[in-house]
């Protein structure tokens, strides 16, 4: 799994910043898992894309401010999330599970059968 | 693209060329980095008549690791977040997400009455929501003529 150049991003149509979520990705002999932080993401604002190989994650963060209160502090901004990754043809498409829960993502791609590596016993005649 | 990561990275340089570039760069009197306030959580406040707001992004935290405090016109903020073991022949790819324990405290420009503030943590965000001391509100003054 191979991470594409950021610079990669279409063209926005939303205004408002976006920021690449903090990742992090492991292999098991069965499943790659990646990990994302993506605070103030709701589950329905979240979109896994998957096409020709490409893995795009876009998390909307939409207004949960009071209206009519006026700003004393501002350290973050809400925005878009997006990251992008590459897929290998080792992947099971068809088995992508994606969880959100306290703004993290974590998403399970389950490798295909034939890609896991495999004991082979040499048997002697 | 802004690239935001939420934990304060700490500073590697692992890469010798960059190092060798930073030091060039101090002995020039420049500062490699760009300037991190180094503060965790982020947190956006603002406030109408009564209340004020605090907002902080603690995401994969569970509300049973926040602790939250208010004193006078102070609020405190600390918790933990833990990143479990995940599977032991995991190999990593990339791991950006940092754990540790935080404590932050904001001064905010009036008194609170903490006997009433509310938190709530939703999908990564912390709400508090802060009462201004009856002292701190605003009063109308009708002009007698």
């Amino acid at each position: 799994m191979q991470q594409t150049d950021k610079s990669a991003a279409p063209e926005q149509t939303r205004p408002g910043p976006v920021y690449t979520p903090a990742a992090d990705i492991f292999e098991t002999e069965h499943a790659i898992t990646v990990l994302a932080d993506m605070p103030g993401v709701k589950a329905h604002d979240l979109k896994i894309d998957l096409h020709d190989n490409m893995l795009t994650l876009t998390g909307r963060v939409t207004g949960a401010e009071e209206t009519g209160a006026k700003d004393v502090l501002r350290e973050y901004r809400a925005g878009t999330f997006y990251r992008r990754f590459t897929l290998s043809e080792t992947i099971d498409q068809a088995k992508i599970d994606a969880k959100l829960a306290d703004g993290v993502l974590r998403l399970e791609l389950p490798k295909i059968e034939k890609a896991r590596p495999r004991q082979i016993t040499v048997r002697t005649s | 693209m802004l690239v935001r990561h939420i934990w304060p990275s700490r500073p590697t340089l692992a890469n010798p060329m960059l190092r060798l570039l930073e030091s060039l760069e101090t002995a020039a009197g420049e500062s490699a980095a760009e300037p991190t306030a180094g503060v965790f959580p982020p947190v956006n406040v603002t406030q109408d008549d009564n209340h004020y707001y605090v907002r902080a992004e603690v995401p994969g935290v569970r509300a049973s690791d926040l602790t939250i405090s208010a004193l006078r016109n102070r609020v405190s903020i600390s918790g933990r977040r833990e990143i479990p073991q995940e599977h032991e022949r995991a190999s990593y790819h990339r791991k950006e997400r940092a754990d540790g324990t935080f404590d932050r405290t904001i001064a905010l420009p009036t008194d609170l009455d903490s006997e009433r503030v509310e938190a709530s943590y939703t999908d990564g965000i912390l709400t508090l929501k802060l009462p201004k001391a009856a002292a701190a509100k605003p009063r109308q003054i009708t002009v007698n003529t």
